[in-house]
């Protein structure tokens, strides 16, 4: 029955594709026996209890929804207009200019991931002056494959400074205005993952200024909005700000952090275009893109996040929860740095309650993380990031202990 | 400063789309929906199954359950059981450990997840020379899917037969012994789209053997499963004959019809491999793939589709709905069939009940399917498509006397 070639596979020669770096956190964790473990790994809120945390706004919008009786047919490819409106409602702000007069072109998309990679299979495709996409450095991990793979090529401007676990802002500036024109430029809107070191005010508007010299396409990824100060104004104004003063952006919009909607796969991406007719004509080669993806994307998470925008009550109440959330980071990062200090640490710790959002990075060395998670049970990524997510008012004297015992 | 950025040409609209919307600005009361491939009543309406509002009753009540990330290939259980399902219970492959899963969205998704990792690492490694054998006529999205994967070849092979209203299997089996080697074929598993023409069994057999014979690789889709005659297993035969036959294989199956679906994206690509090692290798490198398009999957149609396929009272209830369904098809092609004969309709239809599932190809010529549109207001694809689903008690003599004078007064 079974011939000589039969034993032959097609897939003798693929090789076993190296571990996630922050998958393999999570699955270390999950094998470790000490009851005292921590998972600093994950990108993902917890409460207090350290359990993951479903918005009450949410589960009042699941509930209406139920009550609707909805059909399950298909969205159209660009998907569920109640939620794109609203997507950029949030973005730009109610009133702005360019959702008056038709100039964007929002699209859901399967998340932030999925925004990212059709925003960069479109530049791939239609942006033909330039194949550069420019990182800050560091960025999210999965920045560089996605543009890559879309047929991008990656380079970097400076951004963190180690010294000061900071923004090295005159370093940055040096990079960009070296940047060639026309080349896409990476911002994180807030929230900057993974160093938590965001731009001030008077910075960004510099940063705008410089970029508009050099003729650069903006590309915004804002995963955090409302997430990082708990003002989702305040978190958009780097991007409103830019708009204003006649950046065309590209912006990717993720809800998984600030709905808690992570597996849902909410997101959306849109094009800031030079006028509506322009628009109509970028979102018909978006649709181009999607549909060999997925066609179109899934329901039930975008319904949850229009439900909740566009209802007054349910609104306020989310506004409420997302700075709930925020307001639990930020407790946790003054909470560590007094911890550390009354372990007798001197070292200085001022970025950890600098940093904003969800990341920390702490400034550890590949070998204290390495100490940490042998000796503590205490897990992050090589790179010193740790989830102040994960720290709760339970576990960070815990926390504060281990830190201090490897770097004092 | 308000440099315009893209040379951004306008798309035409997909056809199917753009069929939908001409029907909905249709003012015609007698207007019939013959385009999109989605099911509908007796009254015209979509339906949720009752099992899957009876499951989603079940995911609100449970307080346990949240909205954090899937795995990067999807939810296990969901994986798994949607594998039984193509291959069945007692497969032996399942049992030889060799078959494995990616959780993905919808049809269209499983078909890019494998297109991707095809062009990565079948054929050496990068190849996009290739080449995709795609059915004349096939689902139009099967041509973008592949070359958007980076495919650069992707061709037609011989498959409905205009003349005799059937399948070209000489032609078939011609572009089969034809095909360079290690060729990729896209299968339609049951229910061809758009023709709704299947290969008996016999057929697949000899199809089989060449593709074996040739080392052609064996790229099954599998969107009605269930829809095609009722039955699951019987719609699973040609998948199931291939794996006794020891194909390494990809099935892209899709839940958008047999679960009613649609918008939640719920779909699977089975792996079927020749050992557990090197299954564990591919589907590393899928974990790859996923991370850069879309990280993890949606959970809420995964985990309603798991419960159900999991739980025998729900199991069951599934397959009655599934049965409900293509009944109602089968009870439409009857009864349209016997309306045209009874018209003496110019012309055989007997192609009507012999096709299978929610399609039926049929026979209309572009001419005539625009006089069906404009005169008529009853929407079907310019290929002469139709979506059974979309004939009622109601509309079926309108559609009929339709058929009749199109047939008559255009060639």
């Amino acid at each position: 029955m079974m011939q000589v070639w039969d034993l032959l596979s097609w897939w003798s020669e693929v090789q076993m594709g190296p571990p996630d770096p922050i998958l393999g956190v999570s699955e270390a964790y999950k094998r470790d026996t000490n009851p005292k473990k921590i998972n600093l790994g994950v990108g993902a809120y917890r409460d207090d209890q350290g359990k993951p945390y479903v918005l009450s706004c949410v589960r009042k919008a699941e509930a209406q929804i139920a009550a609707k009786k909805l059909d399950k047919e298909y969205l159209a490819i660009g998907g569920l207009g109640d939620f794109t409106k609203a997507c950029a409602k949030l973005a730009l702000g109610d009133d702005n200019e360019v959702i008056k007069s038709g100039r964007n072109i929002t699209v859901q998309t399967i998340s932030g991931t999925g925004s990212l990679r059709i925003g960069a299979n479109f530049l791939s495709r239609f942006h033909t002056e330039a194949r550069d996409v420019y990182l800050p450095k560091p960025s999210w991990g999965n920045h560089t494959p996605i543009f890559r793979d879309a047929g991008m090529q990656l380079k970097a401007y400076t951004y963190y400074d180690p010294k000061t676990c900071g923004f090295d802002f005159q370093g940055a500036l040096n990079d960009i205005s070296k940047i060639p024109e026309k080349s896409v430029i990476m911002l994180h809107a807030c929230a900057h993952n993974p160093t938590g070191v965001d731009p001030r005010p008077e910075q960004w508007k510099e940063i705008a200024d410089l970029v508009k010299k050099r003729n650069l396409l903006v590309f915004f990824d804002m995963a955090y909005q409302g997430f990082a100060s708990g003002d989702i104004d305040r978190d958009a104004w780097a991007v409103r700000y830019f708009i204003e003063q006649g950046h065309n952006i590209v912006l990717s919009q993720s809800f998984a952090k600030n709905m808690g909607l992570y597996g849902e796969r909410v997101g959306g991406f849109t094009v800031v275009c030079k006028d509506a007719e322009e628009a109509k004509r970028v979102e018909s080669q978006l649709k181009i893109l999607i549909r060999p993806i997925y066609s179109n994307p899934p329901m039930n998470g975008a319904r949850i996040a229009a439900t909740i925008l566009n209802t007054p009550d349910l609104y306020k109440e989310w506004l409420g929860e997302v700075h709930g959330m925020a307001n639990r980071i930020i407790t946790m990062r003054e909470l560590l740095v007094a911890n550390l200090k009354k372990e007798g640490s001197t070292r200085n710790w001022k970025h950890v309650i600098d940093q904003i959002g969800m990341f920390c990075f702490t400034g550890l060395k590949p070998e204290q993380v390495e100490r940490l998670t042998k000796e503590f049970s205490i897990y992050m990524t090589k790179d010193g990031r740790i989830s102040m997510a994960g720290v709760t008012s339970g576990n960070v004297g815990y926390l504060a202990q281990g830190i201090h015992a490897v770097t004092k | 400063f308000v440099p315009g950025l893209f040379n951004v040409p306008q798309a035409t609209p997909v056809a199917v789309f753009k069929l939908s919307n001409d029907f909905k600005e249709d003012a015609n009361p007698k207007k019939v929906n013959l385009g999109v491939g989605a099911y509908r009543t007796d009254e015209g309406q979509p339906w949720v199954l009752p099992v899957v509002k009876k499951v989603e009753k079940i995911i609100v009540a449970d307080n346990s359950l949240n909205h954090e990330y899937l795995a990067i290939l999807g939810l296990p259980e969901f994986r798994s059981s949607a594998s039984k399902i193509a291959l069945g219970e007692d497969s032996p492959a399942i049992q030889e450990n060799r078959v494995g899963a990616v959780q993905c969205l919808g049809g269209t998704g499983a078909l890019k997840m494998g297109a991707e990792f095809l062009r990565r690492w079948y054929n050496g490694n990068d190849n996009t020379k290739t080449p995709v054998y795609v059915s004349a006529p096939t689902w139009e999205n099967h041509n973008a899917v592949f070359a958007n994967a980076g495919f650069e070849d992707v061709r037609p092979y011989k498959y409905w037969d205009a003349e005799k209203r059937g399948l070209d299997l000489d032609g078939f089996l011609g572009d089969l012994e034809s095909a360079p080697k290690h060729s990729i074929f896209v299968l339609h598993a049951c229910a061809h789209n758009p023709t709704g023409t299947d290969p008996t069994h016999v057929e697949w057999m000899q199809v089989a053997e060449v593709m074996k014979r040739r080392k052609l690789f064996v790229f099954f889709d599998s969107a009605y499963q269930g829809f095609a005659s009722g039955c699951l297993d019987k719609d699973a035969w040609a998948v199931r004959y291939f794996v006794t036959q020891g194909f390494e294989m990809f099935c892209a199956q899709s839940f958008s019809k047999n679960f009613g679906l649609y918008n939640e994206r719920v779909g699977n690509l089975t792996i079927v491999a020749r050992d557990s090692d090197n299954l564990k290798r591919v589907l590393s490198q899928m974990e790859k793939i996923v991370r850069v398009t879309w990280s993890n999957p949606p959970s809420q149609g995964a985990r309603l589709v798991a419960i159900t396929l999991n739980t025998p009272e729900l199991f069951a209830e599934w397959k009655d709905n599934v049965k409900t369904m293509a009944d109602r098809v089968l009870l439409m092609r009857a009864s349209l069939q016997a309306k045209l004969q009874a018209l003496e309709t110019p012309g055989t239809w007997d192609h009507i009940t012999q096709q299978i599932g929610m399609f039926s190809f049929t026979g209309l010529n572009p001419k005539q399917v625009e006089y069906m549109i404009k005169e008529r207001s009853i929407y079907l694809m310019a290929s002469g498509r139709i979506n059974m689903c979309g004939l009622t008690t109601k509309n079926i003599d309108y559609v009929a006397e339709s058929i009749h004078e199109t047939v008559v007064n255009v060639q």
